[in-house]
């Protein structure tokens, strides 16, 4: 009877290791941040980043490439046809037979369907189009389905986040799990979520993806930096997706 | 032999190194010095003395990053035809450029509140001098904590 | 062409100050960074801004490098008619933008 009972504790404990880790409350980033860079995200006119989703919305209507057609020509008003894209992407696209972010799917978009060369990852105009769709899920809360196709970038993603790295050899857990909330210097620590990205960052005194904020995170523990749009950089953005299933979205967001 | 002893003997703890003075650039500075501004407040107001007082100065205790802290800026004074606030001019006196800002009123502006967001140097005073018609000057400092960034993100 | 946006209250009341918010978007280079190859950025900043209503200057900014980068600015203004507010700013490199918005007076 207690080898049994051994057996299935250990097998609930392997179950309960597959799960991303959550903390609890599940808190957003603008949580953490100082009074006043609260502010700035909570107004929607003064918050910088809006700056790129009204970019974004004068892009999302120009004609673009061989096609000369605009977003706006198949996908209408983005209010509409947009209001929850944010909220499910990464997602797998049969169609192009991979896992993409919402930089990516804009990007397969821009090649496939307006026959016009690929934005370049941190262009103004790709920061400017994936804040804008971005944008219109606001409200809306992270829904990622990591069964199925999505399953192999998850687990990827996940080696990555309990991975020590690094000079520092540190790894996402140790300070996004086991330290959210205390401070690093003046800083405090954030449960790092993706939700409110693309995000206007003070120390960069603009807009950025959050390719470039975990760039910065791999930058923070003396790590070598991977490539924008790399596949481990996707497979991160899979498992903080599934990690912050819920979690109500506000892009743009103001960050330190 | 003991260190010291063979040290002694040898004269090595007793000899001072000269090294050669290099042709150098001064070090680059990495904490910008706080300067004296009574040169530029007497440039801004002509050689009058400010009173102290009678603006609202509007700032964080402590900033997160000096990259941007927003600031609000009130002057306690009418705007009327013949007696209102001409400009607003905010000084920090640990910046490269002190003057950060000149603000230019008119009756028709109505209120003298002025809101922004300014670069600060560092931990520093941050000066208001407020112009009023008449060639009159009121002044008012704020100080401000200026902390660093955790991680400095020299990354792209 | 330096793109911006500006917040005027639809209504006001004559002669009773209301609140105008602009955003520009411009980094405002200091002229003290220095990019990857350690060469130093050169300043460019928007130096200058000015508000009119009906054509008539209520307000105006010299601007330094000391304002944060993408500038913001909220002042007053005042109208005794419906009309509209024009903000127009230039930078160093003589770049220029503006926005206006209209206001109607109760």
């Amino acid at each position: 009877m207690r080898a049994l009972a051994a057996v299935a504790a250990s097998l609930a404990f392997a179950a309960s290791a597959q799960e991303p880790s959550r903390p609890q409350p599940l808190l957003p980033g603008s949580t953490f941040q100082s009074p006043e860079a609260r502010q700035m995200q909570l107004d929607d006119f003064a918050n910088p980043g809006m700056l790129w989703v009204e970019r974004g919305q004068a892009l999302w209507s120009e004609a673009r490439g061989a096609s000369n057609k605009s977003c706006a020509s198949c996908h209408g008003d983005a209010a509409q046809t947009m209001r929850t894209a944010a909220a499910h992407h990464p997602r797998y696209y049969a169609s192009a037979g991979k896992v993409l972010d919402l930089e990516g799917r804009i990007n397969e978009c821009v090649t496939k369907n307006q026959g016009a060369p690929a934005l370049a990852w941190e262009s103004q105009d790709l920061l400017a189009l994936t804040t804008y769709v971005a944008r219109q899920a606001k409200g809306e809360h992270i829904e990622v389905a990591i069964d199925g196709p999505l399953r192999e970038a998850y687990e990827q993603g996940r080696r990555i986040y309990f991975e020590r790295q690094g000079q520092l050899n540190l790894a996402c857990t140790n300070c996004h799990d086991r330290s959210w909330g205390k401070t690093l210097f003046a800083e405090r620590i954030s449960q790092g979520h993706p939700g409110d990205w693309p995000a206007y960052r003070i120390e960069w005194q603009a807009l950025g993806s959050l390719q470039r904020r975990l760039r910065a995170c791999y930058f923070g523990v003396r790590a070598e930096l991977p490539a924008f749009g790399s596949q481990d950089l996707l497979a991160l953005e899979v498992y903080l997706a599934a990690r912050a299933r819920g979690l109500e979205l506000a892009p743009p967001g103001v960050r330190k | 032999m003991k260190r010291r002893d063979f040290l002694t003997r040898s004269g090595l703890a007793a000899t001072t190194v000269v090294l050669p003075v290099l042709a150098q650039q001064p070090p680059p500075q990495r904490f910008q010095p706080v300067q004296d501004i009574a040169p530029l407040l007497a440039q801004l107001t002509g050689g009058a003395t400010p009173q102290q007082g009678g603006i609202e100065v509007q700032l964080p205790a402590i900033a997160e990053n000096g990259n941007s802290v927003p600031m609000r800026i009130k002057v306690d004074h009418v705007m009327a035809p013949d007696d209102y606030v001409a400009a607003i001019h905010i000084v920090a006196e640990r910046n490269p450029r002190p003057l950060v800002a000149s603000f230019h009123l008119h009756p028709a502006s109505g209120r003298a509140e002025v809101s922004t967001r300014v670069r600060l140097a560092g931990t520093q005073k941050v000066t208001v001098l407020a112009e009023l018609s008449g060639k009159r000057f009121l002044m008012t400092q704020a100080d401000v904590l200026v902390t660093a960034a955790a991680c400095l993100d020299e990354s792209m | 062409m330096i793109l911006g946006r500006i917040q005027v209250p639809p209504n006001v009341r004559k002669g009773e100050p209301f609140e105008v918010r602009i955003l520009v978007q411009h980094p405002m280079e200091t002229g003290y960074r220095r990019d990857l190859n350690g060469q130093a950025i050169p300043l460019h900043i928007v130096d200058r801004l000015v508000c009119r209503v009906g054509g008539v200057e209520v307000f105006s900014a010299e601007l330094g490098s000391g304002i944060a980068a993408n500038p913001y600015m909220a002042f007053y203004a005042m109208a005794d008619a419906s009309g509209e507010v024009e903000v127009e700013w230039k930078d160093n490199r003589g770049e220029t933008g503006r926005v206006s918005a209209k206001f109607s007076v109760a």
